[in-house]
């Protein structure tokens, strides 16, 4: 496999601005959604990111693909910087990066039919004639295991799991190369899931993508992906492989995740340590001193509302941000 | 067997909706029993008929366009079908109580937070106002809210999604319910906020005493949680099991299959989930057979003709499938 990645995010930050008054408008502070991340995904690569609702998840997700415009940092597709490039050579590179969105029902326009839905970004681009089209329309279908048959259908005729399929199929039309997966399987039922999940594993192999797949549900995660970074509150705490971050976890916050999520089997429930974290996620718009997560933090310390710790390669490939690793192994396990 | 004595006796509840497409049945002939001081599980997808069985147990639902059958309904020894408006206003939230999964829109936003914790109080134990800001601020705080006199005057949304469905429990238990029915509470939460729910409810029960029905969609929150599992397909029960016995030797083809479906901790890298092909049935036409049918790997010839009934297979194990699926021969 190549080596070299095929995206490289530095110190990434999204603040939305919050407004005061309509005519004389001003800003009175913001919400710092992703407020400096960095990683790097491999060609071929999934990299899961999962954190709790609010943590800027999917901002990260919007802010790479260039949907939301980054208030700071730098975000480079195939080395090349995207906060740099002018509009019309960042069209041409969105063939290359596309996004499957999480609500089914509502990402596919209800007017149109499905064949419209999944050829409208081969019209924006000018790919092919109208009949070249059609058949590509039906070749992706079948991709996704939708019978071509169905192309003249509304999405409301189909079930979630379907729509997500067209979705897909959508996403897929350009031939991308990377693919942000925001929540894909969220909204869908347990006994769907798995067929989902399948597809885009399956996808992958066949057309050889890259994935960022974002989602709260661990369990998915870890099955999808080879690397996971967890985040708290706009940050990345945590970034290392799968295995790793289920059989060593380092930061304080991924150690009560991974002790929070429901274990499939009642005896081993009974008998897991849990770390129940006391109180709720603070406000992005106003988040704590130091380190982010030390109002919840069971091993806190002084330092830690003082100083933000730095994200550190703290075992090779293994990257934490905390001052007390070695505590929260002792202390937490 | 439970020698629990028996406070809720489900017999053969069937609940339809008369929409304008046709009749949906979305509750197909259900029958259990909960003991007194039980944690019930109730697991399935959406649509099943997992909630609409119990909103028809409370009959919160309109009548029409729903309609409610049942040989009975009993609480605690009376049927609740023979009851009154009347009289079943004064035991629904008092005696009998229930959360909602959406802790925003099932509390009133104009109203403050101890007014509605009040207002059990006030009319169901005809408590004074005095009396009940008092028991509304034990509540609260007994439901982990710190400083809690000085949140009775919050509104809603002063509160975080957590909080709400801290305060909703605290409605829902402000008149000591022999039985609480929780819809999928912790679906709008995150992960680590629903730790803290579980475990809330977990002590509560412990302390009070009540018998709990937890209605999820989550394999995982109700193997923690529950004693006795119930698994509810288009609208049947389909297996009701201890919750050991369920997650360890699963007999009915939907539970196993499901339960095969979720990715493992200790899987080999690139190993593919098993899926169940297919999508739930329609309910606007119940299949001749087994719901489960075409989507079924065990399926006989049988199952397309005749639906099983739900048996006891083995000491408080019960499935309505044809086949054994250990051998995959007919039972």
């Amino acid at each position: 496999m190549d080596n070299k990645p095929l995206l490289r995010v530095e110190k990434l930050k999204k603040h939305f601005p919050i407004t005061q008054g309509i005519i004389f408008t001003k800003v009175i502070g913001a919400v710092k959604a992703v407020d400096g991340i960095s990683f790097e995904i491999k060609r071929g690569e999934t990299l899961g990111l999962v954190g709790e609702s609010g943590c800027g998840k999917t901002t990260t997700g919007r802010t790479i693909l260039q949907l939301h415009e980054p208030t700071a940092g730098e975000v480079f597709f195939r080395d090349i910087n995207l906060l740099e490039v002018e509009n019309g050579k960042m069209r041409e590179l969105r063939r290359d990066m596309q996004i499957i969105f999480q609500d089914p029902y509502a990402s596919l326009n209800p007017r149109m039919t499905v064949g419209r839905i999944i050829s409208e970004p081969l019209e924006v681009h000018n790919i092919g004639t109208a009949k070249e089209r059609r058949e590509r329309v039906q070749e992706l279908l079948r991709l996704v295991g939708l019978n071509p048959y169905f192309v003249n259908r509304y999405p409301h005729e189909f079930s979630g799991g379907q729509r997500q399929r067209i979705g897909i199929a959508r996403a897929l039309a350009l031939e991308p190369e990377f693919i942000v997966c925001d929540e894909p399987i969220s909204a869908l039922d347990v006994s769907i899931q798995a067929q989902v999940v399948n597809l885009l594993e399956e996808l992958q192999n066949e057309l050889g993508l890259t994935y960022l797949f974002i989602a709260h549900d661990l369990s998915m995660v870890r099955h999808i992906s080879d690397r996971i970074a967890v985040m708290y509150l706009g940050k990345i705490v945590e970034l290392t492989s799968r295995d790793d971050l289920f059989a060593n976890t380092l930061h304080p916050y991924s150690i009560a995740l991974l002790s929070a999520v429901p274990l499939h089997n009642p005896a081993a429930e009974r008998e897991r340590k849990r770390i129940i974290l006391k109180g709720d996620v603070p406000s992005p718009a106003n988040p704590p001193s130091g380190c982010r997560f030390h109002t919840r933090c069971p091993i806190a310390e002084e330092l830690c509302s003082l100083e933000d710790p730095e994200f550190r390669e703290y075992e090779k490939g293994h990257w934490v941000a905390c001052h007390f690793v070695e505590k929260a192994q002792k202390e937490m396990k | 067997m439970d020698d629990r004595e028996v406070i809720l006796d489900i017999q053969n509840l069937r609940t339809r909706f008369d929409t304008q497409e046709g009749l949906v049945h979305a509750v197909n002939g259900i029958t259990y029993k909960v003991h007194a001081g039980e944690t019930l599980g109730i697991v399935g997808e959406s649509g099943c008929g997992k909630s609409v069985s119990m909103l028809s147990v409370m009959r919160l639902l309109d009548i029409p366009p729903a309609s409610i059958q049942a040989e009975a309904i009993n609480f605690k020894g009376e049927n609740l079908l023979d009851y009154s408006k009347g009289e079943m206003r004064r035991i629904r939230g008092s005696k009998l109580a229930m959360i909602f999964q959406d802790p925003m829109t099932s509390l009133n936003p104009v109203l403050t937070i101890g007014f509605q914790i009040k207002e059990p109080l006030k009319l169901h134990l005809g408590m004074g106002d005095e009396e009940a800001s008092e028991r509304a601020a034990e509540l609260l705080a007994l439901v982990g809210i710190p400083d809690a006199s000085n949140r009775l005057a919050d509104f809603p949304h002063q509160f975080s999604g957590g909080m709400r469905q801290r305060a909703m429990i605290a409605i829902a238990l402000a008149c000591n319910p022999t039985l609480l029915i929780a819809d999928e509470p912790t679906t709008a939460l995150d992960v680590t906020i629903q730790a803290q729910l579980v475990e809330l409810v977990k002590e509560l029960q412990d302390d009070l005493g009540m018998a709990l029905i937890w209605i999820t969609h989550d394999l995982g929150v109700v193997a923690g949680l529950a004693e006795r599992v119930i698994v509810m397909y288009a609208g049947f029960v389909v297996e009701d099991a201890p919750v050991d016995n369920l997650y360890e030797d699963p007999r009915h083809p939907y539970t196993f299959s499901l339960l095969k479906s979720l990715p493992k901790l200790k899987e080999k890298p690139g190993a593919k989930l098993e899926t169940i092909e297919g999508l739930p049935p329609d309910l606007l036409e119940l299949p001749q057979g087994c719901p489960f049918v075409p989507r079924c790997s065990f399926a006989r010839d049988i199952c397309r003709e005749e639906n099983p009934a739900l048996e006891e297979i083995a000491p408080s194990h019960r499935i309505a499938c044809w086949v054994d699926i250990r051998t995959g021969e007919l039972r």
